[in-house]
């Protein structure tokens, strides 16, 4: 983990011999930890998707209805996301607040981008007759995809609530502590979208 | 519009059994009561500030053991219920529809929201204080934690009045759980009162996690941790890998029910099958996880009362990280019947068998602590002796079970049942009650009656055997479980006697209450802190323990360091030299956890329903919470004085510190 050393300016400098526990490390390992619990939640998803693939019900399968130019459009986006991300906190660690707000924006669009690219592909899909009730197939896919859109519309959401405090009360080890915590987040989308990417799309359509 | 109004109600609450009417006439009234008590002795303010919004470990324990012991009352009504039922042949005390829900809430209750519940109770007021810290890692967390639990077993608990309880079994395994043959609001009471409930024990599992790694007192490595703090990291790391499936699970049946998808449907290329692999690849560790604190208390009370130290240190830490790695493997031996091929009946039946290992090394650790020990026998150490043979013999039916030929017989009877009643009461229940009246005068100030709690304590092991050995062989005789009737004459005896054991249990729950409500007014005071001259940290301070636990954090330098603190005194050497008395910083408390969990409750009641008028707003709510808590989270911690740490500390310790 690439973790900041410690600022003496901005940390917290009333620890003492006894009270030794830094809240940032205390709250770094529990997002951490939560994050092995995300794994998990995800790994019951594909798990189950990959399942359920066979149960089509006689319709068709991704295989024939993906638009897969709008995919890789969705991956470009999202990775590009969390390239924007980590300059935000290279930024955040130069103490460089414009520099790290405007990345963390750049990054926020990117993910309204990818959002709204995988909302029209969704309503696609519906059209053609692939909804949550057509078969398990279309279920475990909308369910896993599908979470996978919650959880980047809850990191949005989070991070704009970061932006307005870090205008509000400016860079200290506190709002850092937010950054940093959100960028694992973000980056950590990032590596379940490559999962979605290969096993939901690439293995179906090649 | 009135007729509206009553076709309405008819179908919102549940109507027609006088039991239910009684329920909804003592609901009423207990409500009314509780609240003219509050309002005549002007108690809100007291349990707004004191409870309600509290962030102190300590309370959030008191509060989830009081929640148990209620739900062990409701859970224990149940059963009572399902015994009288099964009695006799062909009795008609309760109809099909009614035991089904009864069996469904009797399950769930217990492990839901009685089992889990006094677990994170004793995590919670004894971990940051054997570990000498001054609260869990996440206060505010850990609020939320338990107004989550709350909500949920509330949530739960309503079904029983409003709407129709659930009645597919405790693990609801579909296609019965589905909206094609279950298209009531029961299920969907199931999901919401377990899933809001479950986020709760997945934060607790994460929290007591990092507690447990970061906020050790100095000098305290891993393998001087005492025992029941090794047994909590082993069930919050099961906890953490176990709990998202159960997430998971969950979400797809609501999906099934709500969404019409096809997980677990037998059309549209669905898989029942499926939820039941995923059910109890939360549900095997489940059971590990409610039994690895058990293990921990009794490594507790074996060495405090037998006044050594405990056997086998290692072999009893790696024992315990063992059983929670395979507890991940061995799910498949809930259903052996299922149809999965020998091969991998095979492996499920070999890795039960394994499990059996290290849960006996753990037996073997615990007699050996005992040998040649000075053993005295106060109620913990009562609950711990018996929890040994109940342990093994269930231990032993469960390794029969595990042989997959020989389960094709047991598999689903009264067998299965005896089994599984004997290793979470004899194991889970004995245990959590040894841990409650061990650290009760650590919660309260003072010792709970030991006369009655002896009397407790034979009417449950007595009430025990003579509830469940029957109930092994009338499963070999053929009686399979969850049957609302039996007419078989073969069955009457052995059902009377098993009857009459759990009545026996009954009495014994209401010698413990009276045990409780004698206490209170007459009792033996824990004026030293050390009422059983115990070995671990939580007993070198005050009872109960002052706000912040420690004035000063000692400096560990063994396994029972307060034992060798006592032995080095009583040699007359040097004493612990504590640091001088510095400000604390403490965590504020919260409004924010009770506020969500209200609003989890109403969204998850507005889902149950299907009235999204009403979960939107609760889902806003939510989300309107965790904005508030990230805005306001860094003005939520203050110091506490030297001078008032000084005048605490004076009066608890009567003036020598």
């Amino acid at each position: 983990m690439a973790q900041s050393p410690a600022h003496g300016t901005d940390h917290h400098d009333h620890h003492h011999a006894a009270g030794h526990h830094d809240p940032q490390d205390i709250k770094l390992l529990g997002f951490w930890i939560f994050l092995v619990t995300d794994v998990i939640l995800f790994a019951t998803l594909f798990a189950t998707f990959i399942v359920l693939r066979g149960g089509t019900d006689g319709f068709e399968t991704g295989a024939e209805l993906f638009n897969m130019t709008g995919v890789i459009a969705e991956t470009f986006l999202l990775l590009t996301s969390s390239f924007t991300s980590g300059l935000a906190v290279l930024a955040m660690h130069q103490n460089k607040v414009k520099p790290m707000i405007t990345w963390l924006v750049v990054t926020g669009l990117l993910g309204a981008g990818f959002l709204a690219l995988e909302l029209i592909e969704f309503v696609e899909l519906v059209h053609e007759g692939a909804t949550l009730q057509t078969s398990a197939y279309w279920s475990s896919f909308f369910t896993l995809v599908g979470t996978h859109g919650v959880h980047v519309t809850i990191g949005i959401g989070w991070m704009i609530s970061i932006i307005i405090q870090i205008l509000r009360r400016g860079l200290n080890s506190d709002t850092k502590g937010k950054v940093t915590v959100f960028s694992l987040y973000w980056h950590f989308l990032d590596a379940v979208w490559i999962f979605l990417l290969s096993i939901v799309y690439l293995m179906e359509v090649m | 519009m009135l007729d509206n109004i009553k076709e309405f109600a008819s179908e919102f609450f549940v109507t027609g059994d006088p039991l239910i009417y009684g329920a909804d006439a003592s609901i009423v009234l207990a409500t009314l009561g509780i609240v003219f008590v509050l309002t005549y002795f002007k108690k809100w303010g007291w349990l707004w500030r004191n409870w309600i919004t509290t962030v102190d470990h300590k309370k959030i324990g008191i509060m989830y053991i009081l929640a148990a012991i209620l739900m062990l009352f409701r859970g224990g009504v149940d059963a009572v219920m399902m015994r009288t039922q099964l009695a006799f042949p062909d009795l008609n005390f309760l109809e099909p529809e009614h035991y089904n829900q009864i069996f469904t809430t009797h399950g769930v209750v217990m492990i839901f929201f009685m089992a889990m519940p006094l677990m994170f109770g004793l995590f919670n007021i004894v971990v940051p204080l054997q570990i000498g810290a001054r609260d869990v890692a996440f206060p505010y967390l850990n609020s939320l934690s338990f107004w989550l639990f709350f909500a949920g077993a509330m949530l739960f608990n309503l079904s029983f009045v409003i709407g129709g309880s659930p009645d597919a079994g405790w693990l609801a395994y579909p296609p019965l759980s589905g909206s094609q043959f279950n298209p009531g609001v029961g299920m969907n009471f199931y999901i919401w009162g377990i899933q809001i409930s479950g986020i709760g024990s997945l934060a607790s599992g994460i929290n007591f996690i990092v507690t447990i790694l970061k906020m050790r007192a100095p000098g305290m490595t891993m393998m001087k941790m005492p025992m029941f703090t090794w047994s909590v990291f082993a069930a919050s790391t099961t906890i953490i890998f176990a709990f998202p499936i159960l997430t998971i699970t969950l979400l797809l049946l609501f999906m099934d029910r709500f969404f019409g998808a096809h997980f677990f449907t037998l059309d549209g290329g669905g898989n029942p099958m499926m939820y039941i692999n995923l059910i109890w690849m939360w549900g095997h560790p489940e059971v590990y996880i409610v039994v690895l604190p058990a293990f921990g208390v009794f490594s507790e009370t074996v060495a405090t009362f037998a006044r050594k130290r405990l056997f086998g240190y290692a072999s009893m830490v790696f024992a315990m990280v063992i059983i929670s790695i395979i507890s991940f493997f061995t799910w498949a031996h809930h259903f052996f019947t299922m149809g999965s091929g020998a091969n991998v009946n095979a492996f499920f039946a070999v890795t039960t068998m394994i499990i059996a290992i290290p849960t006996g090394v753990k037996i073997f650790n615990w007699l050996f602590t005992m040998y040649k020990g000075r053993i005295t026998f106060p109620t913990p150490m009562m609950w711990t002796i018996a929890f040994i043979p109940a342990f093994v013999v269930g231990g032993m039916t469960g390794v029969m079970l595990s042989v997959a030929p020989a389960d094709f017989q047991f598999h689903n009877s009264y067998f299965l049942i005896a089994h599984f009643h004997q290793v979470l009461i004899g194991g889970v229940v004995f245990g959590y009650f040894a841990g409650l009246y061990y650290w009760w005068p650590k919660m309260f100030g003072f010792k709970l009656n030991e006369y009655l709690g002896k009397w407790a304590f034979w009417f449950w092991n007595i009430g025990f055997y003579v509830c469940f050995m029957p109930q092994y062989l009338v499963g070999l005789d053929g009686m399979t479980r969850r049957i609302s009737v039996f007419s078989d004459p073969n069955w009457t005896g052995l059902n009377v006697v098993s009857t009459i054991g759990a009545y026996l249990m009954g009495i014994a729950f209401l010698f413990q209450v009276a045990q409780i409500g004698y206490s209170i007014f007459r009792h033996e005071k824990d004026t030293t802190g050390d009422i059983w001259d115990a070995r671990t940290l939580e007993f070198s301070i005050p009872s109960p323990a002052p706000e912040y636990n420690f004035a000063v954090i000692p400096q560990v330098h063994s396994r029972d360091e307060w034992w060798e603190e006592k032995e080095r005194r009583r040699r007359g050497e040097k004493p612990w030299q504590l640091g001088p008395i510095e400000p604390i910083h403490m965590p504020k408390n919260s409004a924010i956890p009770a506020i969500m969990a209200a609003c989890w409750f109403v969204l998850g009641f507005g889902l149950v329903f299907h009235w999204l008028w009403m979960a939107i707003p609760g889902l806003i709510g939510v989300f309107i919470c965790l904005y508030a808590r990230s805005f306001s989270a860094h003005k939520a911690e203050y110091y506490i004085p030297v001078e008032e740490i000084e005048r605490t500390e004076a009066t608890l310790r009567g003036g020598a510190v």
